[in-house]
């Protein structure tokens, strides 16, 4: 983060001090405020922290030492900062309120952000991912699965993309029918197509049904769905709600589909609780590890009473049960909730994730996100609070899914391409508000702000640093010898997830990292490959020349001859040596002294 | 010895039944024969390609059984925590078999138990039982410094019975002292020392407590010995394993602690370390918690919270490393003793010196650790390892004090996976036997009795199995590269785990950890054969280069 691009400077505030939340430990340092950031500046290290990571800024009242000033991110970030002089805390405090609050789109740093690229690598980065090439990829469309037009203007549903796909035998009367009795438009679409038993698993959000309300076009959407699947006699629709919820929502003419109407379905709830259990949930487990010195006893009973991992659980147990139902039973599935882009987008993505070995890859693991996430409608700009909005709509539905992708890959070490690494940029950057793939609510609200124009790519990015997210464990053998993950959903198998919420304590964490070391060393070997190849062809090239040498040496008439063979030898030698110089300064391999006398003969040798 | 194996015979009264079927978590059922030994199950499927099971009935700590119609279910639970299901077909094989085990995993004469009929398979390259003398180890310690002695005022095992018969005792304090301050110190354990810290030369000692009953007895002797290890004008640290109040009552039995007015240059802590038979319960609730087959998130971490283990685990690294900050960082001395000096004073020693000594985190280090600081030191494995978590008999003296310690360990190696020469099977490997094993190592309560067993020269030493090849290939963290440094562990509950490699072993398939953990021992595999392979390929050209004439021409 290049914070002195922007150095217009508001604010400068000396003699700051940053204290560490859960020792007595501190440090002295300079607080700057620039447009974009917030940066503390520190003998040996430089904080730096972008405005809309601050979820909340407090101000304490004042003590002996200073003024306390305490900051909460997004990215879970906690920062104690104590300022000497109280009005310089109340100007760095009403700044900060009035910097974190933008109110409208344009303000967002990811229209000012600029990472020095021109036009072209911009549009190539927004081009990376490509969602119709990714329904191709799962066989769709084909003789069961078209595409409609019917939402290129988004004229029947305003929250999902222009592209969906149905089946064949859904017709526009249908769709639209459909669409007006689900809550939002949001009528049942593809999303993910397991072509091995050409079972699909379709998305939609709760049928306006109230009591007894039903609509002939959705029940023929149903069928059409069903019938689309010719491996199994029913489908399965799965309400992730818990059914008190879904009942509670009949009274407001919404609710679930009954089965009397519908021919040949199978009714499921799940039970995942809905955005604003899930908030509360999350800011109880950050309390109880936010405490100091927080006993083992308040730390396990705080982590039951929060709930967060038996949410997190639920989650999965909805992502296996759908991918048991695709993969086993070869049925297709309807997945909703109540509007079908929270809960919805989790199961659907997750289950996804556990049925196609190709999500679990860097690049398919950013279609995933782009396809049931952003493309689907899941509201980026409401659940992280990208504008100043209504609280009531923030939600930490996204962090979820990355940690219920998280709990998997402790499970399945070798079966993701990516690391945690990569799970937490993501999860920064949801928040950064840098790169345009997250902003708004919906895809149409990112064409109206042409944010393809106007903006960078986060995956351009990811990708181009993709060697730091990597999983060194990664087997594509093993995903192809095992396409389908079965985790195991037994309580003990989820962990709290230290790197993501205590992602900057770092006095928590582990002193040395495997995941770090292992990655170092698989680069160091990568290098050393290469220098190996380098090496044995200069030995293949000096094997040459000492033969020649060798036959040529006794008669001096030959001397020309020999030049000429010695030159064209030590030229290529030459070039293989210029690929191994990276190679031999590099600190990752040792060097030998030999090489420093073999450089000086091949030096000798050239000229 | 033909008596003991009369004795065996009489308690085996079916010694085997066909067509029995086995069925352990994660692995395939097996259907075989079942033999009963004097020491072990078996069962064999007699096919190729199919494991047996050989079990030890020392393992076994209890066994229920069950009958559907004619069909018996055994449920066999073992000492490692593992479960194993027997389906016997009849009534009167099935409770044959079943009390022949109860009655053959119950043995009470010591003698009877498999170590001393065990006969090694392998070639003992070095004998374990001569490795860790601890003449050897003063030899160590004499090349630091002179300000210790050798004592040999316990050769008879006579004035502390659960010491070895040489103990380390600063200089200046001769074997008379030493009598007098055993009186004076629960179970006749006078201060010894533990640790030497080299870098600045301060050290850790440990006792029993001090007898100071209700009236405040005092011994000046005891004063004088451990004030002989401070610094002039320094101040030492007495660790109290116990919380103050545990400390007051201890008083009523004769027990008690140091009072400031006679050991004035001495800080007394307090820190509450539970006591062996809390930890028993601790270790059953835990087992129980990890075994609840319901599905609920809230019940387990509820129940793992009740069992209070990981709150035990906290306490005692907390206490370790406060023992190795008086040393390190505060440059004191430090005493360390709860009631009897024998379980919570060995963990916050031996890990204070996991903390503070890069040698005790190589293998054999940590070998010669166990050896010294609970082997020599009289932790009763015996009694603490009797019985392990399904024990059905009310516990007397059973305790995981030492599964408490390496599961100590194992937090601070997750912490640290670099800076040990061990990984986690060699922790695992030390839990099982300490439980039950073939070798003699963990047999007996003290050196007086290995002693009075005559183990050296009748049983095999777990060591010399250890010390092989091929055994320590399996034993070793690839990831290793030696840390001189000291090693600081976070001890927020955030950062310490439950130790799933013990607890949850059986209750999940590791199939996918092993695999990638073969995966990781690869990729470091690799990394060293090519690292030689250019290294050999730099010398041969530097050497072709000296060699060849050519070259030199100008």
């Amino acid at each position: 983060q290049k914070y002195y691009h922007y150095v217009h400077l508001f604010l400068q505030v000396e003699q700051v001090r940053l204290l560490d939340r859960f020792s007595n430990k501190s440090i002295h340092g300079t607080l700057y405020l620039t447009a974009t950031h917030l940066i503390f500046v520190e003998m040996y290290e430089t904080w730096c922290i972008l405005h809309h990571h601050i979820a909340s800024v407090e101000k304490l009242s004042l003590t002996t030492s200073g003024c306390p000033l305490v900051i909460q991110c997004r990215n879970f970030r906690v920062v104690n900062f104590v300022i000497q002089r109280e009005r310089d805390c109340h100007d760095v405090y009403s700044s900060l309120l009035r910097l974190l609050r933008p109110v409208c789109y344009d303000e967002l740093y990811a229209f000012s952000y600029n990472p020095k690229q021109n036009d072209q690598q911009r549009e190539e980065g927004w081009q990376l991912i490509d969602l119709g090439a990714e329904f191709e990829r799962m066989g769709v469309p084909c003789d069961q699965w078209q595409l409609t037009d019917v939402n290129r203007d988004y004229k029947v549903c305003e929250t999902y993309p222009r592209d969906l796909y149905v089946p064949v035998t859904a017709s526009k009367p249908i769709i639209v029918g459909s669409s007006k009795f689900r809550s939002k438009g949001r009528f049942p679409v593809l999303t993910y197509f397991y072509q091995e038993k050409k079972a699909a698993v379709c998305r939609c959000s709760q049928p306006l049904s109230g009591f007894s309300a039903r609509c002939l076009e959705d029940e023929s959407m149903l069928q059409a769905i069903s019938k689309a699947n010719h491996n199994s006699r029913f489908l399965y629709v799965m309400d992730t709600r818990p059914k008190l919820n879904a009942l509670a929502n009949r009274a407001a003419g919404k609710g679930y589909e009954n089965e009397d109407n519908y021919s040949n379905i199978r009714f499921q709830f799940v039970g995942i609780e809905n955005i604003h259990v899930m908030r509360s949930s999350l800011q109880k487990l950050l309390e109880v590890t936010g405490t100091r010195s927080l006993s083992m006893s308040d730390y396990l009973v705080g982590l039951e009473s929060s709930g967060w991992l038996r949410h997190i659980k639920a989650v999965v147990d909805a992502a296996v049960f759908l991918t048991r139902a695709v993969t086993v039973e070869g049925a297709s599935v309807l997945v909703h909730c109540s509007d079908g882009w929270d809960r919805t987008a989790q199961v659907c993505a997750l289950g996804a994730l556990l049925m196609d070995p190709y999500y679990r890859t860097i690049k398919g693991f950013m279609v995933l996100i782009e396809k049931d996430w952003i493309s689907f409608g899941h509201k980026f700009a409401d659940r992280c609070d990208q504008l100043d909005g209504d609280p009531k709509e923030v939600s930490p539905i996204f962090t979820q899914f990355l940690e219920c992708v998280w709990q998997l890959t402790e499970q399945f070490p070798q079966a993701f391409e990516f690391s945690e690494w990569f799970l937490l940029q993501i999860h920064e950057h949801v928040h950064s508000c840098q790169y345009g793939n997250f902003l708004g609510n919906n895809q149409r609200q990112r064409e109206e702000l042409q944010l393809r124009e106007r903006t960078h790519s986060l995956w351009a990015f990811l990708m181009s640093e993709k060697q730091n997210h990597l999983n060194p464990f990664y087997s594509p053998a093993y995903s192809e010898a095992h396409p389908v993950l079965e985790p195991s959903t037994l309580p003990y198998h989820f962990k709290f997830w230290r790197s993501m919420y205590h992602q900057f304590d770092r006095s928590m964490h582990p002193r040395q990292s495997i995941l770090k070391t292992i990655l170092t060393l698989k680069e160091n070997s990568r290098k050393a490959e290469s220098t190996l190849q380098a090496l044995e062809s200069v030995s293949t090239l000096l094997h040459i020349v000492i033969f020649l040498s060798f036959k040529l040496e006794p008669t001096e008439s030959t001397d020309t001859e020999r030049t000429v063979e010695g030159s064209s030898g030590t030229e290529s030698r030459k070039q293989s040596y210029g690929e191994l110089e990276g190679t031999y300064n590099s600190d990752l391999v040792k060097e030998e002294p030999a090489v420093v006398s073999l450089e000086f003969g091949v030096a000798r040798m050239t000229c | 010895m033909s008596a003991e194996i009369m004795e065996f015979a009489e308690l085996i009264k079916t010694p085997r039944v066909d067509g029995v079927v086995l069925h352990r978590p994660f692995m395939p059922t097996v259907e075989g024969t079942l033999c009963l030994t004097g020491h072990h199950l078996i069962l064999s499927s007699r096919q190729d390609n199919t494991e047996e099971l050989w079990l030890l009935h020392s393992n076994i700590d209890s066994i229920e059984k069950r009958f559907v119609g004619s069909l018996g279910h055994i449920t066999v639970k073992c000492k490692d925590l593992r479960m194993i299901q027997l389906e016997i077909t009849g009534m009167e094989e099935c409770l044959n078999i079943a009390s022949s085990i109860e009655a053959l995993s119950t043995l009470d004469s010591v003698s009877l138990m498999y170590p001393f009929f065990y006969r090694p398979m392998f070639e003992v390259i070095e004998d374990g039982w001569n490795s860790f003398l601890p003449q050897n180890a003063f030899k160590d310690l004499e090349s630091m410094t002179d300000e210790w002695r050798l004592s040999e005022v316990n050769k008879d095992f006579s004035l502390c019975p659960s010491y070895p018969p040489l103990v380390a005792v600063p200089k200046d304090v001769d074997d008379e002292t030493l009598k007098k301050v055993a009186t004076f110190r629960h179970g006749g354990r006078f201060p010894v020392l533990s640790y030497y810290h080299k870098k600045n030369g301060m050290v850790m000692m440990r006792a029993g407590q001090p007898l100071t009953g209700t009236n405040g007895r005092r011994c000046k002797e005891d004063e004088k010995l451990i004030n002989a290890t401070l610094r002039p004008g320094k101040r030492g640290y007495i660790i109290d394993t116990r919380a103050i109040n545990v400390a007051q009552q201890a008083k009523a039995r004769g027990g008690g602690f140091e009072l400031e007015a006679n050991y004035p240059q001495w800080r007394r802590i307090h820190k509450a370390i539970e006591r062996y038979n809390v930890l028993q319960e601790s270790l059953i609730k835990l087992v129980e918690a990890c075994n609840d087959q319901s599905h609920s998130m809230d019940r387990w971490l509820s129940k793992l919270e009740a069992s209070n283990w990981q709150t035990n685990v906290k306490e005692i690294l907390t206490t370790a490393c406060l023992a190795a900050q008086c040393i390190d960082r505060e440059g004191a001395s430090v005493l360390v003793h709860g009631t009897e000096g024998t379980d919570s004073t060995l963990q916050v020693t031996s890990l204070a010196q996991i903390i503070l000594d890069p040698g005790c985190r190589t293998i054999k280090g940590f070998q010669s650790l166990v050896e010294r600081e609970w082997l020599q030191a009289g932790h009763p494995f015996q009694q603490r390892c009797a019985q392990s978590a399904f024990s059905n008999s009310k516990p007397r003296y059973e305790a995981p004090v030492f599964l408490l310690f390496l599961d100590c360990v194992w937090q601070i190696l997750r912490q640290f996976p670099c800076s040990f020469e061990f990984n986690e099977s060699f922790l695992v490997l030390l839990f099982e036997h300490a439980y039950a094993s073939q070798f003699g190592t963990f047999l007996g309560n003290s050196a007086a009795e290995r002693a009075r067993l005559c183990l050296p020269e009748k049983t095999v030493s777990l060591w010399s199995w250890v010390n092989r090849p091929q055994e320590l290939e399996r034993l070793t963290n690839p990831l290793y590269e030696p840390n001189s440094l000291v090693i600081w562990p976070s001890v927020a509950p955030q950062s310490l785990l439950l130790w799933e490699g013990v607890f949850l072993r059986w209750n999940r398939s590791s199939k996918c950890l092993d695999e990638a953990y073969e995966e990781m021992v690869h990729i470091i595999e690799y990394n060293k054969e090519l690292q030689t392979k250019v290294n050999s390929l730099r010398r041969q050209l530097a050497q072709l280069e000296t060699e060849d004439p050519l070259l030199h021409t100008p």
